[in-house]
């Protein structure tokens, strides 16, 4: 694991978040932070609520008890310096619009307009994830994976401080796959990285902690969170992440403040 | 259709420059608003407010005739009517997704049912024809302006909100993590919407509306590249279909509003046919 050094803030903080939707119970007291510059995964089955854990991140839902904060703010202050990349790429397939408009996207800021600077953000986005040459195609002429990164993106057109991906790599083929982790490795230590999935087996070894999301309440019916460690899988020996992948290992439940345990012992 | 532009220089017939204007000025809604209509996918919505706001004419025409409003006009009532029912859809849309086509379809029946039971109890005024087809050779100068001024509104707030426009109809959550109010936006077009609808059938009808408003945008979308040129396709087509529409009726003695809808919905179709043939053939 790389040293962490003891000036490294905070970013985001869940403190016993509690979420239902209408009756039904989803999570419950969930605790956790990240350090700016991290890079998590959160894993869990499906329906386990980690959207849901999203969604809360960005303001999108309100949490029915407990607190989260991120960059020291509200969701809803903080999320326009978030870069965001939904699940579901399932958009209209007839709506008219460019590759280069739909990054353009990740430069709107309320009800402002365009400026020169957005132009500029847009090109770098473009060329960071290696889809400058398909900047004036119809989006919806492109491959469901050319389509997740062109998302990317329109995230990273942002310049965000927190880059938060809901299972980025689903209808992706290898080659997209591998491409988007080498974007997310050049990023790594510069934005901090919320990555979604629910492979709750691997991840990518650029994991510095994995967050899961599973373990049933008392009653058995809402989800709480857990850590985990990871420990590197030989290289090559799977397509998934690029090549670059880990094993999580869930028999080993890490301590909430065990990022800072590990940061007091090195630092 | 040579006796059609004869006649367009002919000064003892004002009402057919007049319809003219208003083709050429109904276009531009119909391509603006029906762009968006198309892309947010409420075509339903103004569908069900075109309808509704017969309760609003009949209820100002009853008031009016019954001496309880005197001078109320029915555009005042289609007016309130059309914001009434645009506000109800909105907030139920936002508020609870499920009971969406409930919504559109009551307020579609109450709207209209209000409006022939109004009209049952006015005397004199049993005409639902020209609710239905308006009639596009009565425009009067006072309409034009009218027009004019929701034209400039329109293609104003178009531009100064197209990215905010463009990014909740193409992806609403991700438009509300940048920061756009996305339900007073919804709230706001589909107000625009029905302001646009109810002035637009007072002078083409029901029908023109509903045609107009889906099938340039339809037609435009075999075209278009993004929303704006979407619009831009919109407006060229539906100032094609207008005006053609009108030439033709005027040459052949047809009623304007069915020449044009008919007209517009045979290029639509054909457009639709020579895509498929062209996907078939590739």
């Amino acid at each position: 694991m790389e040293y962490r050094s003891k000036e490294r803030d905070i970013v985001v903080q869940f403190e016993g978040v509690g979420f239902s939707y209408g009756p039904i119970p989803v999570l419950e007291n969930v605790h956790f932070h990240i350090h700016r510059g991290e890079f998590i995964a959160l894993v869990g089955p499906n329906g386990a609520g980690k959207s849901t854990i999203l969604k809360l991140l960005l303001g999108l839902e309100v949490p029915v008890r407990g607190r989260i904060e991120v960059l020291g703010k509200t969701p809803k202050e903080a999320r326009e310096r978030i870069g965001y990349i939904p699940q579901h790429a399932d958009h209209d397939p007839s709506f008219p619009i460019t590759v280069r408009e739909v990054v353009r996207m990740g430069r709107l800021k309320g009800l402002k307009r365009w400026s020169p600077e957005d132009e500029a953000a847009v090109n770098q986005a473009l060329a960071q994830v290696e889809v400058k040459d398909l900047a004036y195609r119809p989006f919806q002429a492109l491959s469901g994976g050319q389509r997740r990164r062109v998302l990317v993106a329109r995230a990273l057109a942002a310049e965000p401080e927190i880059l938060v991906m809901d299972e980025p790599t689903t209808n992706m083929d290898a080659e997209s796959e591998a491409r988007l982790f080498k974007t997310l490795g050049e990023l790594k230590g510069s934005t901090t990285i919320l990555i979604v999935t629910h492979d709750t087996e691997f991840v990518s070894a650029l994991t510095d902690r994995v967050l899961c999301v599973g373990k049933r309440s008392k009653d058995g019916r809402a989800h709480a969170l857990v850590q985990h460690r990871t420990v590197r899988v030989p290289e090559a020996s799977s397509e998934l992440y690029g090549g670059q992948v880990a094993k999580v290992l869930h028999e080993e439940t890490l301590p909430d403040d065990s990022c800072c345990i590990e940061q007091g012992r090195k630092g | 259709m040579r006796d059609f532009f004869l006649a367009l220089g002919n000064p003892s017939l004002p009402f057919l420059r007049n319809a003219l204007y208003a083709g050429i000025l109904s276009s531009i809604l119909f391509g603006v608003v029906g762009a968006v209509v198309t892309v947010k996918r409420i075509a339903g919505l103004a569908g069900s407010i075109s309808h509704a706001v017969l309760g609003g004419i009949g209820l100002a025409l009853f008031l009016s005739v019954h001496n309880i409003v005197p001078g109320i006009q029915p555009l005042t009532g289609a007016l309130v009517f059309a914001v009434v029912s645009a506000l109800i859809i909105g907030f139920v849309s936002l508020k609870a997704q499920q009971r969406v086509d409930t919504a559109i379809n009551a307020i579609w029946a109450i709207g209209m049912s209000l409006g022939v039971l109004f009209l049952a109890k006015t005397p004199g005024y049993t005409d639902l024809m020209s609710y239905l087809f308006g009639n596009i050779l009565f425009i009067s100068t006072e309409n034009l302006i009218l027009l004019s001024v929701l034209d400039a509104l329109i293609l104003i707030l178009a531009y100064r909100f197209y990215p905010q426009l463009e990014a909740s109809a193409f992806d609403e959550e991700f438009a509300k993590v940048r920061g756009v109010p996305t339900e007073g936006l919804f709230l706001a077009i589909l107000i625009l919407t029905a302001v646009a609808v109810v002035l637009l059938q007072t002078f083409v009808g029901l029908v023109m509306v509903i045609a107009m408003l889906t099938l340039p945008a339809g037609t435009a979308s075999y075209l278009a590249r993004n929303l704006a040129s979407l619009m831009v396709w919109g407006v060229v087509f539906s100032l094609c279909f207008s005006v053609g529409g009108l030439a033709l009726s005027w040459s052949y003695d047809l009623p304007t509003g069915a020449v044009v809808v008919v007209l517009a919905g045979a290029v639509y179709v054909g457009a639709a046919a020579i895509k498929l043939g062209m996907k078939h053939v590739a």
